[in-house]
């Protein structure tokens, strides 16, 4: 493919294939019906790929493999409910399907015309109806809107043609055609487009910097961070694994942009199946031209490499990053020099993270001001976040910037499971901090997050309710850090060390009140100390719980209690002897013979009750799991 | 964390040795080649030995050291093999207070080997782990998918455990 015409060629063959799954209605479409299959990872590992295989190869026993085209797809975003299945023209949305209900789903649907409603996504049918609700109407797709995910789910990742048919490497063939690379820059610029790994940099000026900073630089590159490594976030695996190529499209842009020629992607190994479909996508980018040499016969080279992390969480970071695809030990640089200056082998080089690719060709086609339009003054478009904790709608979703964060919890999210209440969302992982339910109503945008000391982070919004300990949920944040503290600066290597034995001491009773001051200044020193990004913000979530819940602090180090009866050293097992029935199941499960028949008999029963000596007690809950009559609780 | 380095002699055989001189030769002009060289490494011998990092490092001609500095630096990277059977005791608090810390030490002496080794043969290798979450077999051991619960601690039973993997 060399000319632009020959892409909108492919195009128009290409678009009235999907044109089923757009709710359009297509002539000459081969199939009469598509079946979208999940294939992002949450769905994988509960064996969506075998039930796509028990699905084709029904269809070919029954003999309509010619009239329904069954597609792999990426991520839908409700993980929740997975595996997920959708059938078009319809937009009938299975969900939890297993292998037995294919027979039926084929035989009723596919072949019968008339879809499963047992089966069907409980939102989209309603009662003495059989009209199927479209996903737009549902409650978790209501108030998304889908740019950096525009593709996933509705394409297959691993066919470069379904791109193009969704406007693919357009963006591309616009800006080598028809702009200048200050033009591209410009238009990044006007966008607002900020970094969405964490930091909010504006990338427009990140380009122009690596544009323009060194004038006579020789070689330059385009790094992409697909290093993933915050616990809980999963955005940029679902665009890689459900739209590979805009993030080689984008890349490619700013290669023209600021003048490079080769790019990287640096991906997590974690990820096999977004390795694979990266590693499809640029083979098939290479076959069609969109890669290698003379890109729309314009002259422009740009060709992409990947790289394989192997396990770092501080080679997210963007000095380490670079530090690791020159084959060293991934330990970050000081800065300045920044990477616009001196970044990979030492030359000009930006690094950008995949979503903030995946909204770079939507930009160009669309222009700076519709993208400008979406979000808050300071903050414009959408942001992913992966919702997870306590919250119904586990998964993916995509909003635009400003939306309030009990919309998305409560909304979106479906609310918290079992009439539990909203205590905090914990955003940005281990450099986050945590959203009180007193700032429930925030707009969430960058600003405004980082007005209450926490962050939007690379997107993981983790919801937690009143089970959940604050001072746990920083031990266990620190836990981490200090582990993945890569040990070249002091600040960080032994002082998240002493962070997590100080909270580790308090979540075991043996906390003193000054141990609060000593965690405060400890925090401020690491921040202000400490070489890079892990280090700065290893802190946060400490100072964000020591802000809003500094009572539960208290509790723990004054009263020695833990009011959500998480920590375990502080809490006791206890038997009602009233309510005990006196069956001994408990002293049966007891690891510990803990356990033992005691001499009180309840008025009501016969037998003697129990009682847990809370020496031997190791707390592991055995007992209570147990309990018929529910006379165990911890206390 | 101190990674275990194998204690077990060196296995490696002619075609591995070839395959990864093949990889060395595809990659070596590729700037930032060693992770990629030793990432495939590992898929070659299940783990990366000193022999095969010294192998490297000859091949790519860079000191021996920045090879294990690579090597020690990811958690990705295994100097120590797994065996055909991966034994996992639970050290977890349930499990550790039933005596899993017991059956830790005669599953040590059995196989003679200690925790995070593997034995000469390559077919049992020693780990501890954390919770399982089936304290109610406390102490719990796992051979790959199989659950050995309410363990004694006895060195027969442990030695019965094992007679069950002689293939």
């Amino acid at each position: 493919m060399k000319t632009l015409q020959e892409l909108t060629a492919i195009k128009e063959k290409m678009r009235n294939e999907i044109a089923l799954r757009l709710g359009k209605v297509s002539d000459g479409a081969k199939y009469e019906k598509h079946v979208l299959m999940c294939g992002g990872t949450g769905c994988t590992s509960s064996g969506s790929m075998k039930i796509a295989d028990e699905l084709e190869r029904q269809l070919k026993e029954k003999g309509i493999e010619e009239k329904v085209f069954v597609v792999r797809t990426g991520c839908f975003g409700l993980c929740e409910r997975g595996p997920i299945m959708i059938v078009y023209p319809e937009g009938a949305f299975y969900t939890h399907v297993k292998m037995e209900m294919i027979s039926r789903i084929v035989d009723e649907h596919l072949i019968g015309g008339k879809a499963v409603k047992e089966f069907l996504y409980d939102e989209t049918v309603s009662e003495g109806s059989d009209d199927i609700k479209s996903l737009a109407e549902t409650t978790f797709y209501a108030k998304q809107h889908r740019v950096a995910l525009r593709n996933c789910g509705l394409i297959n990742p691993e066919d470069i043609n379904e791109y193009i048919a969704r406007s693919g490497y357009e963006a591309l063939g616009k800006v080598l055609t028809s702009m200048t690379p200050e033009e591209v820059i410009q238009v990044i610029l006007d966008s607002g487009l900020r970094g969405r790994g964490g930091g909010g940099f504006p990338t427009g000026q990140k380009w122009k910097l690596a544009r323009n900073i060194v004038p006579d630089a020789d070689v330059k590159y385009v790094c992409c961070n697909a290093d993933e490594g915050d616990p809980g976030a999963f955005m940029d695996r679902s665009v890689l694994e459900g739209d590979p190529h805009v993030v080689l499209e984008a890349m490619t842009i700013a290669g023209y942009a600021i003048g490079a020629c080769h790019g990287y992607i640096y991906v997590r190994a974690e990820y096999p199946i977004a390795v694979q479909r990266l590693q499809i996508a640029i083979k098939q980018a290479r076959e069609a031209g969109m890669l290698g040499k003379d890109i729309f016969g314009t002259g422009f080279d740009f060709d992409i490499d990947l790289r394989l992390g192997a396990g770092a969480f501080v080679c997210g970071e963007e000095t380490a990053l670079m530090t690791s695809i020159e084959g060293n030990r991934g330990e970050p640089r000081p800065r300045p020099p920044f990477p616009a200056e001196q970044g990979l082998y030492r030359k000009p080089t930006i690094l950008n993270n995949v979503e903030t690719y995946a909204n770079v060709p939507q930009i160009i086609l669309k222009g700076a001001e519709w993208y400008a339009s979406m979000g808050t003054g300071t903050s414009k478009g959408t942001k992913v976040f992966a919702l997870g904790g306590k919250i119904k709608n586990t998964g993916l979703v995509e909003i635009p910037m400003g939306t309030t964060l009990r919309e998305i919890i409560e909304e979106i999210g479906g609310g918290i499971p079992n009439g539990k209440k909203f205590k905090a969302a914990q955003a940005g992982g281990p450099s986050g901090g945590c959203i009180p339910a007193e700032h429930y109503d925030v707009q969430v945008d960058y600003d405004n997050l980082a007005k209450i000391g926490c962050m939007i982070g690379s997107g993981g919004l983790i919801v937690l309710d009143e089970d959940n300990c604050m001072v746990d949920i920083a031990k266990f944040f620190l836990k981490f850090t200090m582990d993945e503290s890569c040990g070249k600066c002091t600040p960080c290597r032994i002082g998240t060390k002493r962070l997590y034995e100080i909270l580790d001491r308090i979540t075991k009773g043996q906390g003193k009140l000054e141990d609060i001051d000593k965690l405060e200044e400890l925090c401020n020193y690491i921040k202000t100390n400490s070489l890079c990004g892990l280090g700065q913000t290893a802190p946060n979530p400490v100072l964000s719980t020591l802000r809003f819940f500094r009572d539960e602090y208290i509790a723990h180090i004054v009263d020695k209690k833990c009011p959500a009866g998480v920590c375990k050293d502080l809490l006791e097992y206890v038997i009602d002897k009233d309510k005990c029935v006196g069956c001994g199941m408990c002293a049966k499960q007891c690891p510990a013979s803990a356990i033992t028949r005691t001499e009180y008999i309840a008025p009501n029963h016969k037998l003697a009750s129990f009682e847990i000596d809370p020496a031997k007690c190791v707390k592991c809950g055995a007992c209570m799991a147990q309990c018929r009559p529910k006379a165990i609780s911890k206390q | 964390m101190a990674k275990k380095i194998a204690t077990i002699p060196f296995t490696g055989t002619a075609a591995q040795e070839q395959e990864l001189r093949a990889v060395i030769d595809a990659l070596r002009d590729d700037p930032g080649c060693l992770m990629p060289i030793m990432q495939k490494a590992q898929e070659i011998y299940g783990y990366l030995p000193i022999e095969v990092q010294t192998l490297i490092a000859e091949e790519l001609n860079i000191p021996l050291e920045k090879v294990f500095g690579v090597a020690t630096f990811y958690a990705q990277f295994t100097m120590s093999p797994k065996g055909k059977y991966r034994i996992s005791v639970c050290l977890g608090t349930a499990c550790y207070v039933k005596g899993s810390g017991v059956v830790m030490e005669k599953l040590e002496e059995a196989l003679g080997i200690e925790s995070g080794e593997i034995t000469q043969d390559g077919k049992f290798s020693l780990d501890d782990c954390r919770c399982v979450g089936a304290c109610g077999l406390a102490p719990v051991v796992t051979i790959n998918d199989d659950v050995y619960g309410r363990l004694t601690g006895k060195l027969e039973e442990v030695k019965d455990i094992l007679a069950k993997y002689a293939d």
